[in-house]
């Protein structure tokens, strides 16, 4: 009976570590109400990061589309990649920005 | 085995199961994931033109592909179908009308590396700043400027390999450069002069400013050198663009200074002031050879102010309308241009 909660522990620790190692230094304890906030930061930082790089960079030259189906934003990012010149971080930038 | 198939187990097991894949969907796989169907985009409009009292119409759509393919290709192309209806002249009435339906580029984009995307096929000259940011009817406000044919090789297009990409960057500044080389070609589809040339430009983030140098050569017949610098500024705090480029080339040199402003700070972008854009250019050109028809470049000296008001609607359509004056030694006219378009952006077919 141990062997599977033991997997399923590892299993979790394993997924949360990443998570818990980009907050460790805000985040002291692991109740719900933390990991909400944890979330939350952490989609926030990303949206933070992607409008300005897409204020920086495609607002330089257009008006931000207002509004498409989620299914082509990776093409959106693809295709700002290339003509805006962008660099890998700041493709994936926009792209949390579109498709959060 | 037995203890999973123990319900006791299997419960929380596969809650476990869903919990983590939600959690690696959300936190690390989704972006990954993210759709890449491929889509339609460009403009459709109307626009009319009134130049020295006469005035010329212009249905026009301009359909733009994307598509990717895998996690490295890009196939993208751009078309340009327009009608021209304008006045028969010569002392006769009534109009002649003529369609035109032309490529402005159909090209394969490989991201090689982080650093570098290999470009093949039919594409945009990067030389300048108009030819490949401002050319699309929903992006550009103004008529193209008077240097344009300097370092775009005139059809604005080449055809064969680019190297492009982003060289380095950081929160302070960031590098990019395009290279590229291109047949002659005659092909109606598919024009474009024998020629090679790049540039490189630097964008200052914190300062939202961009500085840059293009250069172009022409490899046919006369063998001639173009070069061009650019500078834009956006700053941070104010909904203001100020647009400026130079060029030098064999026939003729030249400059052109823009600047636009969203009167967004009106009560937001959405309000009624806060849709309007006032823009403003200024531009002059002088001629350095004899008057060469081929080159597309103004015969003479020429200086051209134009003023326009664009006004934002929702659902993506904008209006236009445009006052500009051009002096010359061979004649000063005005321009009228009204325009109403229409951006579109959608994925290339229905999916879930």
């Amino acid at each position: 009976m141990m062997k599977p909660l033991k997997i399923i522990y590892s299993a979790l620790l394993l997924a949360a570590a990443p998570m818990l190692s980009q907050t460790a230094t805000t985040v002291p304890t692991q109740s719900n109400s933390a990991t909400a906030q944890v979330k939350n930061n952490i989609v926030t930082a990303h949206e933070r990061d992607g409008q300005q790089v897409f204020d920086q960079n495609c607002s330089r030259c257009h008006n931000t589309p207002q509004g498409f189906s989620p299914r082509i934003a990776g093409t959106v990012a693809r295709h700002m990649r290339v003509r805006a010149n962008l660099s890998k971080e700041d493709e994936q930038a926009i792209l949390r920005f579109l498709n959060p | 085995m037995q203890c999973f198939s123990n319900s006791k187990y299997v419960k929380p097991l596969r809650r476990i199961g869903t919990a983590l894949s939600v959690f690696w969907i959300s936190f690390f796989v989704g972006p990954l994931i993210a759709q890449t169907t491929p889509l339609i985009s460009g403009g459709a409009g109307f626009l009319t033109s009134t130049t020295a009292g006469a005035t010329t119409y212009q249905p026009i759509a301009v359909p733009v592909l994307e598509a990717p393919i895998g996690q490295h290709l890009l196939i993208e192309s751009r078309g340009n179908l327009v009608e021209t209806v304008s006045p028969s002249g010569g002392g006769q009435g009534g109009y002649n009308h003529s369609l035109f339906l032309s490529l402005a580029y159909l090209q394969a984009d490989y991201i090689a590396t982080p650093h570098l995307t290999v470009v093949g096929g039919y594409f945009l000259t990067p030389f300048g700043t108009y030819n490949e940011r401002l050319t699309p009817i929903w992006i550009g406000n103004l008529d193209a400027p008077l240097i344009f044919s300097i370092g775009t090789m005139v059809s604005g297009a080449g055809t064969g390999g680019m190297l492009r990409g982003n060289a380095f960057s950081s929160d302070k500044i960031s590098l990019s450069y395009a290279a590229y080389f291109s047949a002659g070609s005659t092909n109606k589809e598919f024009t474009s002069t024998r020629s090679a040339g790049g540039q490189m430009y630097a964008y200052f983030p914190e300062k939202r400013l961009e500085v840059g140098a293009s250069y172009g050569r022409l490899l046919d017949g006369k063998q001639t050198n173009s070069v061009g610098g650019h500078v834009w500024w956006e700053p941070a705090k104010v909904p203001l663009k100020v647009r400026s480029e130079y060029a030098h080339g064999a026939h003729s040199q030249g400059y052109w200074v823009e600047t636009d402003y969203r009167l967004s700070q009106i009560h937001g972008a959405e309000s009624f002031f806060g849709r309007l854009e006032p823009i403003f250019r200024i531009q002059q050109t002088f001629r350095e050879s004899a008057p060469d028809r081929t080159d597309f470049l103004p015969s003479a000296n020429t200086q051209r102010t134009d003023f326009q008001l664009a006004y934002h609607l929702p659902h993506e359509v904008r209006v236009n309308a445009t006052y500009a004056r051009q002096f010359s030694s061979t004649g000063n006219f005005n321009i009228w241009e009204t325009s109403v378009v229409y951006r579109f952006l959608f994925p290339a077919w229905k999916g879930k």
